[in-house]
């Protein structure tokens, strides 16, 4: 809003709101950073203390031992997301494509059914999908997690599609004259040009393979097979929330990617969360 | 058809083949059979066996179903409306010409990177009875409450008390928040300068500006985002989930639609009588989504047509 009217006064008051704001969404996160950095008889102190009075780092390397197979759930979550990235951004590219760049007959009809399929809840589906595994013999293994992101995410495709709109059509019309086939105009032309849309589709998978929980609470059978929230989870449980500097250690790991990952793309992944409430 | 048009379908169909083949087999399909395995006894190792609406019925007088059904509508009614309330103002906040604000969208925003695990362990914490910041929190003011009228308040234990324990899911899903205020900023960015500059030559304050700018301008917004809240919140699962051990919280304050579901299909096996869930989850879902979709037909307002 346009700020003509703001007076010296309720500047402050507006700037005190956010610091007090601010500090709300902060608090919890910098309690678990320091929870996470203490000797396990200062998490238990009233009033509680901010600063350890020693930092021990060593609460990280005791968790990690704790939770058994960290580094092991470490590589299945990276190893889900990277999977899950190649095919969702392969194939809805793709999809993409043929819902914004080719004129067919019913095409928008279509679309509006791939948009409807957003509203499914996986709970609902989960029981189907897991009796549908189970005949393939997929439960225990991670191809239940990876392969399905080979057939087009409904939200993904949204995304690239309204990014293939944008799109001008000269230089596709040019190369199509030129004898282009749509493969080649969508490899050569489309897809050098959308590197940022694809980046932010690439980046929202990876935050939901990461995240993801009832995904690999259903389908993992094996310790070691787990993924680092599901490690996490079962440590947790394990150890039924007494230590709570090695589990805010543990729970500090597990964001940390995410973090990283958030402030290394921080100026695309907002436009990308931004973009995803506009023209709808 | 012509020739031409032909062969665009072709291409296009061809294009979207892997979407199709999911559509196909992750939404056709398991809708299709969760209908089917509703009318059925099915356990997964035995094939199912069609039992017409038994599991409706069930259902109907299922007292724990029902408690699942409130705890789920009670979670929903408070953390959509506080969701949109707090994720506005915040983004109204942060829309005016203030120093700093990129730190403070950054700090709004973080929590809601948070996977749903880390969220629920760290809450879980924050909601410790004896130990959790929240209550550190709020014993002055409360102290200060009770040497003023004699009371002897205190905070609860949030997670261990039937009456406490889903506001302290509330609060979890209120601190992750983060996503809609990026969201709501953007739409607000999007609205024309000139509109407001014409209202404040005819004199009109913030709230008349808000009232009748703002908010008619970013309804498209505040509608994507109260739809998403909805199929979000009525699936709510994994931070109970994770809060209660894998339980449903104390007299199953903390049993939601989602979790009553998932321990019919994999704590008892019993898929039939999770499928009847999963369908009454669902059209649930739908109904409320067109009802709102309804109701805003009259209320937003779409740009250029």
């Amino acid at each position: 809003m346009p700020t003509t009217s703001l007076t010296r006064p309720l500047k402050v008051l507006l700037i005190c709101c956010l610091l007090v704001s601010a500090w709300a969404f902060l608090a919890p996160m910098l309690w678990m950073l320091s929870t996470s950095l203490k000797p396990l008889n200062e998490t238990m102190t009233l009033p509680p203390v901010w600063i350890p009075s020693e930092i021990q780092w060593r609460n990280y390397p005791d968790a990690i031992a704790a939770m058994g197979h960290f580094w092991r759930y470490a590589g299945n979550s990276f190893f889900l997301a990277i999977m899950t990235v190649i095919g969702t951004v392969t194939s809805s590219a793709l999809a993409a494509y043929g819902f914004s760049r080719i004129e067919w007959k019913g095409r928008d009809k279509v679309f509006v059914i791939l948009l409807a399929t957003m509203m499914i809840p996986f709970p609902v589906v989960m029981v189907p999908l897991y009796s549908l595994f189970k005949s393939l013999e997929w439960i225990g293994t991670f191809k239940p997690l990876w392969v399905p992101a080979f057939l087009a995410g409904a939200f993904s495709v949204f995304l690239l599609r309204q990014f293939f709109l944008t799109l001008p059509k000269d230089m596709a019309e040019a190369a199509r004259i030129d004898g282009c086939n749509e493969l080649q105009i969508f490899w050569y032309i489309i897809l050098p040009l959308s590197k940022p849309a694809l980046l932010v589709v690439a980046i929202f998978q990876f935050m939901a393979t990461w995240n993801d929980f009832l995904g690999p609470l259903i389908y993992l059978t094996e310790q070691k097979d787990f993924t680092l929230a599901l490690g996490l989870q079962s440590f947790q449980s394990q150890q039924g929330g007494t230590a709570w500097h090695q589990l805010m250690a543990a729970s500090t790991l597990v964001v940390l990617p995410v973090i990283v990952l958030f402030f290394f793309t921080q100026r695309t992944f907002i436009e990308g969360i931004a973009a995803t409430g506009s023209k709808n | 058809m012509t020739r031409r048009e032909k062969e665009n379908l072709r291409t296009g169909l061809l294009f979207i083949s892997p979407w199709i083949a999911g559509f196909l087999l992750l939404s056709v399909y398991p809708l299709a059979a969760t209908l089917y395995y509703s009318l059925s006894d099915y356990s997964v190792l035995s094939p199912a066996v069609f039992v017409g609406l038994e599991n409706y019925r069930n259902l109907a007088t299922d007292p724990i179903f029902w408690r699942a059904v409130y705890n789920t509508f009670f979670f929903a009614a408070f953390a959509l409306p506080l969701g949109l309330l707090v994720s506005l103002t915040l983004a109204i906040l942060l829309n005016f010409d203030l120093p700093g604000r990129g730190i403070f969208r950054t700090v709004f925003f973080l929590p809601s990177l948070m996977p749903m695990v880390c969220l629920a362990v760290l809450w879980q914490w924050m909601l410790n009875g004896d130990l959790g910041l929240i209550n550190h929190a709020l014993r002055p003011p409360l102290d200060a409450v009770n040497a003023l009228f004699g009371t002897s308040l205190t905070p609860p234990n949030w997670l261990q008390e039937p009456t406490y324990a889903k506001w302290g899911i509330i609060f979890t899903a209120l601190w992750g928040v983060g996503q809609a205020v990026v969201i709501y900023l953007a739409g607000l960015q999007d609205v024309p300068r000139h509109l407001y500059e014409s209202a404040e030559i005819d004199g009109a304050n913030f709230w008349k500006k808000t009232w009748h700018i703002t908010l008619p301008m970013i309804s498209p917004v505040i509608y994507f985002n109260l739809i998403m809240g909805l199929i979000g919140s009525f699936q709510v699962f994994a931070v109970p989930y994770v809060m209660t051990e894998g339980g449903d919280g104390p007299e199953r304050s903390l049993l939601f639609m989602a979790t009553y579901l998932y321990q019919n299909a994999f704590d008892y096996w019993s898929m039939g009588y999770a499928c009847a869930i999963g369908l009454v989850l669902f059209l649930v879902i739908l109904g409320l989504t067109l009802l709102a979709t309804r109701l805003s037909a009259r209320h937003v307002h779409y740009e250029g047509n």
